[in-house]
């Protein structure tokens, strides 16, 4: 423990969960998807609007590209007419849940009692506006210049994360000799998490001839390995513990927080490419808590692209490191009954683009035995105490331990 | 054969810190910021030295050697009208903690392989100079 006491995160809980209608180009905005999820954590953490306090969200402020920002803070307050004591909202941190990091650091330093946190998106619907181009837009005369680290890379046809990420798995293939097969494994696992899980966009079977048929993206990384834009907003109700016992649903306790960035801040200078800042956030999530990988009981690791998971799996510890591709072989440690279950709505992969976001309610959906068809049963039939949640790839890294019940 | 980049080149806007990169190339040569106290390459352009705090630097000539770290060939079409380009992550020969995201020319994606040693080539668009990297050419081909 780096501050010598109990974790401040640790007097946070999520209280309550909600999502809104979730799909392809829905055609709604972004502020009514937000509406929708917002109110319905509320209810589920048995709270009326009264009783929020907090506001927060990532990122917030029309940052990147169409669809991709959800409506500000001060948006949803207007729409809500809450009454706050504490908001905040932004793009720089510990990945997308540096949101509800600071709303459990706002809860534990008595700024809110109750924070409402979401994230929404809208990137299908803006795609099929013609709105979600490449990251560098589509060129021409006249195409607008590109500052910061954007310059290094726009030039060069690299315009997209899967580009930056088709990088790092070429260089695992060749330091650690990753295979497509096992990569497959990501994707491949998360289409059958989704097929029994009803709000999931891809839930068709798929097998490892339709992954290594589908075409190529960027070398070695295809379709499959990138997951899909998607429409939908999810929500969380972040309060102090003392408000545990009081919840409708079982309270899930934050038990640590990864926040590490130690390498720099940069998709092509990171010292090891391999790794990346998960090595850093899980580092010093770990260095935060008496629980062990060994104690996870799920996982819901960011899958914004395969490689990311596999990305994680090491960092977080749950095999050592360059053994990731033999760790997933044939999906034997990952499903649902195996020793890790890994992304069980499906993951982005397959359940669709909420960045981030879908995983941490998932983790919440397990730990609160609620998962229906889709639901982890540990050994012995206990359900789910310890769930790890990362989100985030590249030089941005967030992760986080909940329990249920307190540890 | 595989393209050279995309079929457009969304290119850099040129400030105070950067115009001495994007223009290097007009003499062949590249050149990045260095620390005149410890002799350490810093990239991207930056006012402080990250290893010694000087503020002393200044942008001096390199080999334009390096090696490749990792590479993909693009092949979605990101920018209409594209055919597949190689995306490579090159060191340079100076220091190895310096790379730069660039195109591989002048090789086929069967040709390359991690450490292998390129050297650099420019791309003259408007007022930049695109530093592309191809295979170092063996010595006896030089003549």
């Amino acid at each position: 423990m780096s501050n010598g006491g109990e974790p401040l995160e640790r007097r946070a809980v999520i209280s309550g969960i909600g999502q809104s209608a979730i799909g392809r180009s829905l055609g709604r905005s972004d502020l009514d998807l937000t509406v929708e999820a917002c109110l319905a954590a509320v209810a589920d953490a048995g709270l009326t609007r009264d009783d929020v306090d907090g506001l927060a969200t990532y990122p917030g402020m029309g940052t990147g590209t169409a669809g991709f920002a959800g409506p500000t803070s001060p948006e949803v307050q207007d729409a809500l007419r809450l009454r706050l004591n504490w908001h905040d909202g932004g793009g720089e941190g510990p990945g997308q849940m540096r949101a509800l990091i600071a709303a459990c650091l706002a809860v534990g330093a008595g700024l809110a009692r109750h924070v409402l946190v979401y994230r929404t998106v809208s990137e299908s619907t803006a795609q099929g506006a013609g709105g979600r181009e490449g990251i560098g837009g589509s060129g021409g005369p006249g195409a607008r210049r590109f500052s910061g680290f954007l310059q290094w890379t726009l030039p060069f046809g690299a315009v997209s994360a899967v580009n930056w990420l088709a990088l790092v798995a070429q260089r695992r293939m060749h330091e650690f000799g990753l295979t497509r097969e096992q990569l497959a494994q990501i994707a491949l696992n998360g289409r059958r998490n989704a097929g029994v899980n009803p709000a999931a966009i891809y839930r068709e079977a798929m097998g490892l001839d339709d992954y290594l048929a589908a075409r190529m993206i960027s070398t070695p990384l295809c379709l499959f390995d990138c997951d899909a834009p998607t429409d939908g907003s999810t929500a969380l109700v972040v309060s102090h513990r003392d408000y545990a016992s009081d919840t409708p649903h079982p309270a899930c306790h934050v038990n640590a927080v990864g926040t590490a960035l130690r390498g720099r801040p940069s998709w092509d200078q990171f010292d090891d490419m391999t790794t990346m800042a998960a090595r850093d956030a899980a580092a010093s999530m770990w260095e935060r808590t008496e629980l062990r990988p060994a104690d996870v009981d799920v996982a819901q690791l960011y899958d914004g692209f395969s490689i990311l998971t596999m990305v994680w799996l090491e960092a977080l510890g749950f095999c050592g490191r360059g053994e990731s591709g033999a760790f997933v072989e044939g999906g034997a440690a990952i499903g649902r009954g195996d020793v890790l279950p890994l992304n069980t709505a499906g993951g982005q992969l397959s359940a669709g683009r909420l960045h981030g976001f879908g995983l941490i309610h998932e983790a919440c959906v397990q730990l609160r035995n609620e998962g229906g068809e889709r639901q982890v049963i540990r050994p012995g039939g206990r359900v789910p105490e310890v769930a790890a949640v990362s989100n985030g790839g590249g030089p941005i890294a967030g992760s986080l331990l909940l329990t249920r019940g307190a540890r | 054969m595989t393209a050279r980049g995309p079929a457009f080149r969304l290119l850099p806007r040129l400030d105070q810190e950067n115009e001495f990169f994007w223009t290097s190339g007009a003499d062949g040569r590249l050149r990045f910021l260095r620390c005149q106290q410890c002799r350490s390459f810093v990239h991207p352009p930056a006012p402080v030295c990250p290893e010694c705090l000087s503020q002393r630097l200044a942008p001096e000539a390199v080999s334009g050697r390096a090696r490749v770290v990792a590479h993909t060939l693009n092949v979605h079409g990101w920018i209409p009208g594209s055919e597949p380009y190689l995306i490579g992550l090159v060191a340079i020969e100076e220091q190895d903690s310096v790379r730069l995201t660039t195109n591989l020319v002048d090789m086929e994606p069967a040709d390359v392989i991690v450490g292998m040693a390129v050297e650099v080539i420019f791309e003259h668009l408007d007022d930049v100079y695109l530093p592309l990297f191809r295979p170092v050419v063996p010595a006896d081909e030089q003549r």
